[in-house]
């Protein structure tokens, strides 16, 4: 196989990371929904923790595209 | 059909050529004016402007006050909420920071019937790294200026039993060093995927109707597509002003709680 396609079949095959990260955020996202909704007046304190965990899913994820980048550039 | 290039909006252009210039202790470095730094001074004078209407501070506010005072509530919140009683002081920096985020990433948005468009600095990994490096310069700065030493309590996480602690200690280090690799791939992420799904199914709708125009007959059909490519990039246009201005929060929000981190240190936050 050419190495140039092989580099475009493990770029987009590195990009299946993302799929653990997407699947992160809804959980995060709901759960934080699921708990402010039962109780919005402490949902505002908890809104530093929503971002942190967001951050670090969101990180594994950009870990991949990494990989992908590294994959097709480097 | 035309070649399809998606990429070829990042493009640096060089649009003022000026002489290297020495600087010691890097060597000679081209800082010659490019479309990203036009775009970048556009996004800044556009700022300034802005609240130069926008802060007149009249007693019944105009359509731009109520939106400059949105802007600054926004983050006045978000700072308050998030560092607590002495967010005040890093108000100014998460402000600079989001107004200039935002403000480059909907500039970027804006294309002038096809004949030019606006380059989107912040889908240069220079930008956001640069972005990310002051952030998390800030953080240390104002983690060894406010708490000396003690600042090295941040990798350690109390009430942890001791035989975990090196390993604790180690995964905590490791999340601080990538806290300025997140910073910068996400906005760089964000938006150059944005901009290139943008351009691919633009591509789509002029390449489709330029085919089924000079093929005429049943390759009129190719219309559809094309028509429905078109509604598509006006559905993403629309999602990409709000991803342009969710980064830009996500960005200074993440400021927030990574200044937060040390400004609080020790504090049971």
């Amino acid at each position: 196989m050419d190495v140039q396609a092989a580099k475009y079949i493990g770029a987009g095959l590195a990009m299946l990371g993302m799929i653990g990260a997407g699947i992160g955020l809804g959980i995060l996202f709901g759960n934080y929904l699921n708990g402010a909704l039962r109780n919005p007046s402490a949902a505002a304190g908890e809104r530093p923790m929503l971002f942190l965990g967001m951050a670090l899913t969101e990180a594994l994820g950009i870990f991949a595209l990494v990989i992908a980048f590294i994959i097709l550039f480097v | 059909m035309a070649a399809i290039d998606p990429l070829h909006q990042f493009a640096i252009e060089k649009v003022v050529e000026l002489p290297p210039v020495n600087v010691p202790g890097l060597g000679l470095l081209d800082l010659s004016i490019t479309n990203s730094v036009v775009a970048m001074l556009i996004a800044a004078v556009a700022i300034c402007l802005f609240f130069a209407v926008a802060a007149k501070g009249a007693v019944v506010p105009g359509r731009l006050q109520t939106a400059g005072e949105s802007i600054y509530g926004l983050v006045d919140g978000l700072t308050s909420s998030m560092i607590g009683h002495e967010g005040k002081k890093y108000f100014p920096f998460v402000f600079t920071l989001f107004v200039f985020i935002m403000f480059m990433n909907l500039f970027g948005l804006l294309n002038f019937l096809g004949l030019a468009h606006m380059f989107t600095p912040t889908s240069q990994v220079a930008v956001t790294a640069a972005l990310a490096i002051i952030t998390i310069g800030l953080v240390i700065v104002v983690g060894f200026v406010k708490n000396g030493v003690g600042f090295f309590k941040l990798f350690v996480p109390s009430g942890v039993p001791i035989a975990i602690l090196p390993f604790l200690v180690l995964i905590e280090f490791i999340s601080f060093l990538v806290r300025p690799v997140t910073l910068t791939l996400r906005l760089f992420g964000n938006m150059l995927g944005g901009h290139v799904v943008l351009a691919i199914f633009g591509s789509f709708v002029a390449a489709l109707g330029a085919f089924a125009l000079t093929t005429g007959g049943a390759a009129y059909a190719a219309l559809i597509p094309s028509v429905l490519s078109f509604v598509m990039v006006v559905a993403l246009t629309a999602l990409e002003l709000i991803v342009g201005f969710l980064q830009a929060f996500v960005f200074a929000a993440l400021a927030c709680v990574y200044l937060n981190d040390v400004v609080n240190l020790g504090h049971g936050h």
